[in-house]
């Protein structure tokens, strides 16, 4: 599936849920059943300090895609990097430069990338294009 | 007593309804709301005296410089400064911080120390780890113990003739320790010290004594008692302002200028230099009256049944731990509960409309020493309820249940 049709995907099924308590109660699960950052990857060179939860990110190349995996010490944070890792990882490094987050305001979670909200989420996506970009300078 | 009610009535914001919710606004350690008294005489000010001050002889130059230093004689009263031109106006606390220890380049040479405490706000700290790096002083911290308090034997031992300033503040705003600062002031002026005690955190709760302190500096924000943000107040003793070179130059703080010499103004010109947030200060001294009129005495009982009360209902959710259970604190509560991040209860509750600070307070040698990334500080002040305690107490419950 493509980037565009992922985040679709997750659009759609955010628009089952009538509250926002509903939503959340879905990211904390997302949360739990994110698989875990290989252990030896959380170092501090992946840890992208957000003031109030912490983001560790790897990517990996897998033949012309990049896979990524992340974690985080809040749990509402790691739900929402399930998220972004759902749309995000296992994409061609042009299509990842090219996506835009423009979804995540679409399943009422806007606030959550707002760059004044310093739990690491927007340098992640900022990391994952990093990511991207260097991928694409190397090939 | 205090007419919580007709308090409240004073207060237009907390009317306000967050996320679809009530507004329960626990967030007083980082700032207080606006009684309606000071947000209308900020229109009144524009509105009908706004004119530069101490330059023009126009009629409303006059009115807004006649205002302006009524105001300054109010903080003086407030404090009990011996004299008006020991009260600077800053910008607020990190200002006034910023002021002193610039001050004091001037002052110190390389192995004389600067004396800070464990308990500090980063405004405390790193102004002067800038100060101890420009003059090669070295930076020594007053240890605390678990409870969150200053060990004042430690104090002892780290005092010498080396000590030049030493500055802690009057109440932690991470943890809500009242600090004894009469002991750390007689103390370090046994050695020659000045001190400096940064009491943003301390003038909601209480009227500080300069005099009686015998501190050489006291700094604090208007914001956080009632007042508009961008304003403050820097006392310092008389003979350390004259001592002191100015923080800034600029209009207002000169006497003479020309390319060859320039003397400087008196006190407390010196020290303002520019324009300064005329309005803002004008406005600080209304919130200081209005405080005054509520009554420092039933702020201080009231908000210290609201601390119990808070303090003995949360303890009621298994798991939770309170960092900062000092003999003597204010109103803060700053806590944790096992296994859930801070800030992913503060962003579940703050959908239920209630506002408290989550993170690491600008304190972050504090959360070091506890080994946390952060707590939830809820900070109270006497406009708030006990009505508003029970709704935060069910949110917190709320977002245990979602998280777990």
């Amino acid at each position: 599936m493509t980037i565009k049709e992922i985040q679709e995907e997750i659009v759609d099924e955010f628009s089952m849920f009538d509250d926002w308590m509903q939503r959340y109660e879905y990211i904390i699960d997302l949360g739990k059943s994110l698989p875990l950052i290989d252990e030896k990857y959380k170092t501090e060179d992946n840890i992208i300090k957000g003031c109030q939860s912490k983001v560790w990110v790897h990517g990996e190349q897998n033949d012309d895609k990049i896979v990524f995996t992340a974690d985080s010490d809040a749990i509402l944070t790691k739900g929402i990097i399930a998220i972004l890792i759902r749309a995000f990882s296992n994409q061609k490094a042009s299509d990842i430069l090219e996506a835009n987050t423009d979804f995540i305001d679409e399943i009422g979670l806007k606030e959550h990338l707002s760059p004044t909200r310093a739990n690491g989420l927007v340098s992640m996506i900022k990391e994952i294009k990093m990511y991207a970009l260097a991928f694409n300078a190397k090939n | 007593m205090l007419d919580i009610n007709k308090i409240r009535a004073d207060f237009p914001i907390l009317t306000q309804k967050v996320n679809g919710k009530p507004l329960v606004y626990f967030d007083n350690g980082a700032t207080s709301q606006k009684p309606k008294v000071v947000i209308d005489a900020i229109v009144k000010y524009y509105e009908e005296i706004n004119a530069n001050i101490h330059r023009g002889v126009h009629t409303l130059s006059q009115l807004a410089t006649d205002a302006y230093e009524v105001s300054r004689g109010k903080i003086q009263n407030h404090i009990n400064a011996k004299f008006p031109y020991e009260v600077i106006f800053t910008a607020g606390t990190t200002h006034g911080i910023n002021a002193i220890a610039n001050g004091f380049a001037s002052i110190l040479k390389a192995g004389d120390e600067v004396m800070v405490s464990a308990l500090e706000h980063h405004s405390n700290i790193v102004p002067w780890q800038m100060l101890c790096e420009k003059t090669g002083a070295k930076l020594v911290v007053i240890p605390m113990n678990e409870e969150g308090e200053l060990i004042l034997s430690e104090f002892d031992k780290l005092l010498s003739d080396k000590t030049k300033i030493v500055t802690v503040n009057h109440i932690s705003n991470a943890l809500g320790t009242l600090n004894p600062i009469k002991y750390i002031i007689d103390k370090a002026h046994q050695f020659g010290a000045a001190v400096l005690i940064d009491g943003a955190q301390a003038v909601p709760h209480l009227k500080p004594n300069v005099q009686e302190l015998d501190c050489d500096f006291y700094v604090f924000s208007g914001h956080k008692i009632c007042g508009p943000t961008g304003t403050g107040v820097l006392y310092g003793k008389e003979e350390w302002l004259r001592k002191l070179p100015p923080y800034q130059g600029g209009g207002e703080m000169i006497a003479t200028v020309s390319f060859e010499k320039t003397t400087y103004a008196d006190l407390p010109h010196k020290f303002e230099a520019g324009t300064p947030n005329i309005a803002g200060g004008i406005v600080l001294g209304t919130a200081i009256d209005y405080l005054n009129e509520v009554g420092f005495e039933n702020i201080q009982a009231y908000e210290h049944e609201l601390l119990e009360y808070a303090t003995s209902k949360l303890l009621e959710i298994e798991g939770l731990r309170i960092f900062g259970t000092a003999k003597e604190k204010t109103s803060v509560i700053s806590f944790n509960i096992d296994g859930i991040h801070p800030y992913d209860i503060g962003t579940i509750i703050d959908k239920l409309g209630i506002a408290v600070r989550t993170g690491h307070h600008c304190a972050q040698p504090i959360m070091d020493f506890y080994k946390i990334p952060g707590t939830i500080r809820a900070s109270f002040a006497f406009y708030n309820s006990k009505e508003e305690i029970d709704i935060f107490v069910e949110a917190v419950k709320k977002a245990k249940t979602m998280l777990s």
